[in-house]
């Protein structure tokens, strides 16, 4: 009996935050999203609607009639998309630095992970002026360019989807890098000169040994990068210059300038359901493969 | 044990103590616009009242409100918009304190002592006012002047085509849009709304970018040649960058005023009522003016303006630019709704 006791007391903290600080708002969320809107802006917490979902899909026309509104879809879609494409991208650079790391002598792969954490001591919102300084006409790319005479255009990818895309992989590459570096430094040496002594090729032995060890960590960095990277909009309107709205810009312009929260709650929903969706469905195919 | 409950006690003791029946803090939390405060003149209201100010900041109304709304951070002044500061009036989120019987209250200069959203400044008071209009770098032009219409930044020239950026205030381009196209600036009709998207959307490809904040430094650094730019803005850009010019549309300048008011509930509510009054000191409000860039609403503060401020006609406005000016109003639902749906749709 006590133990039960001591159990319950000890997960009673853990789970009381979970609950206070995860559940809750979350069920707040989701209640907010079927309340009406209130004139200023708030709800009315009497009046019960389901306005705000049918406004994600539908709008009304002149004749007051209902019809499909693909605004909303488009945004998503385009979030999605460069989510997707900063996966791909922190993907294609972090695991070669993860394998170069993991394959330093020890006392230098600390120096690694210390130097791949240095810029999380500054806020991202500076981190992105600091590459408007950079990218931007007259900027110091601009300049070098131009000084070493490789360039005569003036140079200007800043306010352009490239420029997002640089800022996105930029801000998110250490959240793909330390997860592969850790399942990385954990595989036994053994099992790689195993392969070898059994005539495996070095390509052969990257991906038969090496890659099958390393999904655990591709697969929490892919996650780790492309959820958060769904509501990013830092980067998208300080450096793509606010021409094209992400998920993260619609939902906080609700809570904003359009003063529609179950609208803003509604939409923070979905995208919460089609996250879930996904890494539910992630999870039941990993389960069944390692099964 | 014992000495380590002992240090704890002595810890919490100062939490126990009866708070003693003082008056208020001498403190002041001022959520204003960025950008819009003189870190000197706060300086010297500190000196001189022994009242300590922190200074937030917000873009836009909206995000202010919706920072309000959400309750819990204790603002005891903000500083909205004329229509906004209206709904905030009819919400009961700000509260009277009769601004005329302060002892500065006086100097409140005509028309702006009266305003429709807050009739005999029961509830605010004013602080900077000021036009939205076009700022340009004539460069490009070979010594030649744009029209004054909104026709060369929504249908802009080859020269300034990928060159200009708008305002991302869903209001302002907005605005800018219907006036143009001589609409009411708070249209809520259907087919005006359409033309509307269908100028701003023709437009999006020449527009480098939409933001509201950093325009300054972006005209100074040539970045952007034209900007849907705030009159003080352009000033202190122009200041920066000689030969800026500034340009009021005929077809409709939209004319704004913010001001201080005193937030429902305000922590420290006779802190805010002594530095609305410092604010409305000539030589304070002509101080603040000098840092903002914009024209304030204080008799007698001329005398304290720089000369740059008094002499440049975008911050001084001349006589016949009055008819242009359309003051900010209240729109109706209807008309946000579609000022929403068509930002939204711009930027889907």
């Amino acid at each position: 009996m006590t133990a039960v006791w001591r159990r319950a007391a000890l997960l009673a903290p853990s789970l009381g935050w979970i609950a206070a600080f995860l559940v809750l708002p979350l069920c707040l969320m989701a209640y907010v999203s079927t309340l009406a809107r209130g004139p200023m802006g708030g709800v009315d917490w009497n009046h019960h609607t389901a306005d705000a979902y049918v406004q994600f899909l539908f709008e009304r026309d002149l004749m007051d009639r209902l019809v499909v509104n693909t605004d909303y879809l488009r945004i998503f879609g385009r979030s999605f998309a460069l989510a997707g494409g900063t996966t791909v991208l922190t993907l294609l650079i972090g695991f070669p630095t993860a394998i170069w790391m993991a394959f330093q002598p020890p006392s230098r792969r600390l120096l690694l992970v210390f130097i791949i954490t240095v810029p999380f001591w500054t806020n991202i919102l500076v981190r992105n002026y600091a590459w408007i300084l950079l990218l931007r006409t007259g900027g110091l790319i601009d300049t070098l360019l131009r000084a070493s005479g490789l360039s005569n255009e003036p140079f200007s990818i800043l306010y352009t989807p490239l420029a997002t895309g640089i800022g996105l992989t930029y801000s998110f590459l250490p959240y793909m890098v330390l997860p592969i570096y850790v399942s990385l430094e954990k595989i036994d040496r053994r099992l790689v000169e195993a392969a070898f002594d059994l005539g495996a090729s070095r390509w052969a032995a990257f991906r038969r040994v090496i890659l099958p060890l390393a999904m655990p960590g591709v697969m929490g960095g892919a996650i780790l990068v492309f959820v958060p990277g769904l509501g990013a909009f830092i980067s998208p309107e300080l450096l793509g210059g606010a021409k094209s709205m992400m998920i993260g810009s619609l939902i906080q312009q609700q809570f904003g300038q359009s003063r529609n929260w179950p609208f803003g709650a509604a939409l923070a929903f979905v995208l919460f359901a089609l996250v879930l969706l996904a890494l539910g469905a992630h999870q039941l195919r990993y389960r069944r493969e390692a099964r | 044990m014992f000495v380590r409950l002992a240090a704890l006690a002595a810890l919490a003791l100062p939490l126990l103590m009866p708070q003693p029946a003082r008056a208020q803090a001498k403190e002041l939390l001022l959520f204003n616009w960025s950008n819009y405060t003189s870190p000197a003149l706060l300086k010297r209201f500190e000196a001189e009242t022994g009242i300590k100010v922190t200074l937030d900041t917000y873009d836009t109304n909206e995000g202010m409100l919706a920072k309000l709304q959400a309750g819990g951070a204790g603002y005891d002044i903000v500083v909205p918009t004329g229509p906004t500061l209206k709904g905030m009036i009819r919400d009961g989120l700000v509260q009277k304190i009769d601004t005329t019987s302060l002892p500065n209250g006086k100097n409140i200069r005509a028309p702006f002592d009266n305003p429709d959203f807050d009739p005999g400044r029961a509830y605010s008071a004013p602080y900077m006012w000021g036009t939205t209009g076009i700022a340009y770098d004539p460069a490009p032009l070979n010594g030649g002047k744009l029209t004054d219409s909104w026709k060369e930044i929504l249908e802009p020239r080859p020269e300034y085509a990928g060159k200009l950026a708008m305002l991302a205030d869903m209001g302002e381009v907005y605005y800018a849009a219907a006036f143009y196209l001589g609409f009411d600036g708070c249209t809520d009709k259907a087919e005006e709304g359409q033309k509307i998207l269908d100028l701003l959307t023709k437009q999006k490809p020449q527009v480098k970018l939409y933001s509201a904040s950093g325009t300054i430094d972006r005209m100074a650094s040539g970045e952007t040649l034209m900007h849907h730019m705030w009159n003080g803005s352009y000033h202190r850009a122009q200041v920066k960058k000689p030969g800026l010019l500034y340009i009021y549309p005929r077809e409709g300048v939209n004319l704004w005023g913010d001001n201080f008011a005193v937030a429902k509930g305000a922590p420290h509510l006779e802190s805010a009522k002594a530095f609305i009054n410092f604010m409305l000191d000539p030589k304070n409000a002509a101080e603040a003016s000098n840092y903002t860039g914009y024209n304030n609403a204080v008799t007698g503060s001329d005398q304290y303006l720089n000369d740059s401020l008094r002499n440049d006609p975008a911050v001084n406005m001349p006589a016949d630019m009055v008819s242009r000016l359309r003051p900010t109003r209240e729109c109706s639902r209807a008309s946000l709704d579609l000022r929403e749906k068509i930002w939204t749709r711009l930027q889907r």
